[in-house]
């Protein structure tokens, strides 16, 4: 340890350093694409979950129980290794016609993540007063539409802390990408370490850009509380 | 399921709950909840002593605890476990086993989201108790030793059950550097006989499923428990 020589060049230029920025571009591709599709996802397994028709919303809650119940390594490997025995056949050629990797990777981080996120849009829902709901209808809105225009713009607003939140989560937890072969940040960090044995210049790498998006991420929150929930909240 | 053939499963059912014990090491579900206990009782420890720096009078000592945990809690748990992977054999200068790799890592990673419980549970005590305390003679410390912390660490308890869950949920990386736990050896299982990923992995999540869902509904059970006693 202490005769180890530190070589930073390795990690700061060349063609490591282009491995590491092109693992931190599927990074970003990767959580950006996923909290997309978590996040529609997430809205409908939410909606569901309210409804009013039970056998909807017994759905959407055995999927909330389920998959949050369920390690994400193993989902991963669920749709990289076993999804081709239960989905159509359409789907699966669909599927290997694309970057099969990344597709399966998004598929498990955006399921697992819409798990989440549908229980915290379900929690902004529910800190809206029931009068609003009730006063929507009586002026003549359906259902879906008070939902539409009166109930979710509010809280919408106030979920969006809890999403950037899992946004966060979620660009923490795309690292594990790396075991089906998405070649992220991580994954490149590996392959560096495994080129040069120059571990601690490639892991030091990822992890101080691990943190500069977290950091970034968490300033976002701290952003928007202040300039955004603050004032609402002094009317 | 049609067309599903679990057999696969249930020949080796044995494998997937205690792996090759009592012939060979202790490995599947029986290593998962080992790693999940022994890292969560480790991290309760790390997690208070965090949790107690960082409500530190002290502002270097609250500021410095709040960089280390922010840190920690900025890194993938991979990334961790890959630093103590590399790290701890540089420090001891001999190997050491994968299992201590991991229930380190775990500790680390879970200690800093701990302590983030342990400081929200000392701040949800009434100000006045410190208060209290103090003006019957209490030093700071033991006012927190005999005062605050007892009724914090009540007020705590569901969320370090949900803590348990996340852990054992968490073990699943153990298997990048070769732990044979639950996910290593459904893994293998599907290495060895190829033809059935689906059984497996369905399987696998749902073992994972029955753990963790038995432990949040414990924890929300203690939650409805423990408010109802307070309120007495």
């Amino acid at each position: 340890m202490l005769n180890y020589k530190f070589d930073w060049a390795i990690v700061t230029s060349g063609k490591y350093y282009e491995w590491l920025v092109s693992g931190l571009q599927v990074t970003i591709k990767i959580s950006v694409v996923s909290i997309a599709l978590s996040f529609l996802l997430g809205l409908i397994i939410a909606m569901m979950r309210m409804s009013t028709i039970r056998p909807i919303r017994w759905f959407a809650h055995g999927y909330l129980e389920f998959f949050r119940n369920t390690p994400l390594l193993v989902q991963i490997f669920f749709w990289y290794f076993g999804s081709y025995k239960v989905l159509p056949a359409v789907v699966n050629d669909w599927l290997v016609r694309q970057d099969f990797e990344f597709a399966a990777a998004v598929i498990a981080l955006t399921i697992y993540t819409s798990a989440f996120i549908a229980e915290d849009i379900r929690s902004g829902v529910r800190s809206i007063p029931k009068e609003q709901m009730e006063a929507a209808r009586s002026s003549g809105f359906s259902y879906v539409r008070s939902m539409q225009y009166i109930i979710l713009p509010q809280a919408v607003r106030l979920t969006i802390p809890p999403l950037i939140n899992q946004f966060l989560n979620l660009m923490k937890n795309s690292s594990l990408a790396m075991t089906i072969g998405v070649m992220e940040l991580t994954y490149q960090a590996r392959q560096v370490e495994s080129y040069t044995f120059k571990g601690f210049e490639a892991f030091t790498a990822a992890t101080l850009v691990y943190l500069a998006l977290s950091f970034i991420i968490t300033g976002l929150v701290t952003l928007y509380n202040k300039k955004v929930l603050q004032p609402l909240k002094g009317h | 399921m049609g067309g599903l053939d679990f057999s696969v499963v249930w020949e080796n059912l044995s494998y997937f709950f205690i792996g090759r014990y009592p012939k060979g090491p202790v490995g599947g579900v029986a290593l998962t909840l080992y790693l999940a206990a022994v890292s969560l009782l480790f991290s309760f420890i790390g997690g208070l002593f965090l949790g107690l720096l960082s409500v530190s009078r002290h502002k270097t000592i609250r500021w410095g605890t709040e960089g280390v945990i922010q840190a920690i809690r900025g890194m993938p748990l991979l990334m961790v476990i890959f630093w103590m992977y590399f790290l701890m054999p540089a420090i001891a200068k001999r190997p050491l086993p994968e299992a201590w790799t991991v229930i380190t890592a775990l500790t680390l990673f879970t200690s800093s989201y701990m302590s983030q419980i342990v400081r929200a549970g000392i701040e949800g005590i009434p100000k006045g108790q410190m208060e209290a305390a103090i003006s019957t003679g209490l030093s700071h410390g033991q006012a927190m030793i005999h005062i605050i912390l007892p009724q914090a660490l009540r007020n705590m308890i569901p969320s370090f059950v949900n803590q348990f869950v996340s852990m054992i949920k968490d073990t699943s990386l153990a298997f990048i550097v070769g732990v044979s736990e639950l996910t290593h050896v459904a893994t293998q299982m599907n290495n060895r006989t190829m033809l059935y990923p689906t059984e497996i992995f369905i399987f696998v999540a749902v073992i994972y499923f029955i753990m963790c869902f038995a432990f949040t509904e414990l924890s929300r059970w203690l939650e409805r428990h423990l408010a109802y006693r307070k309120s007495i």
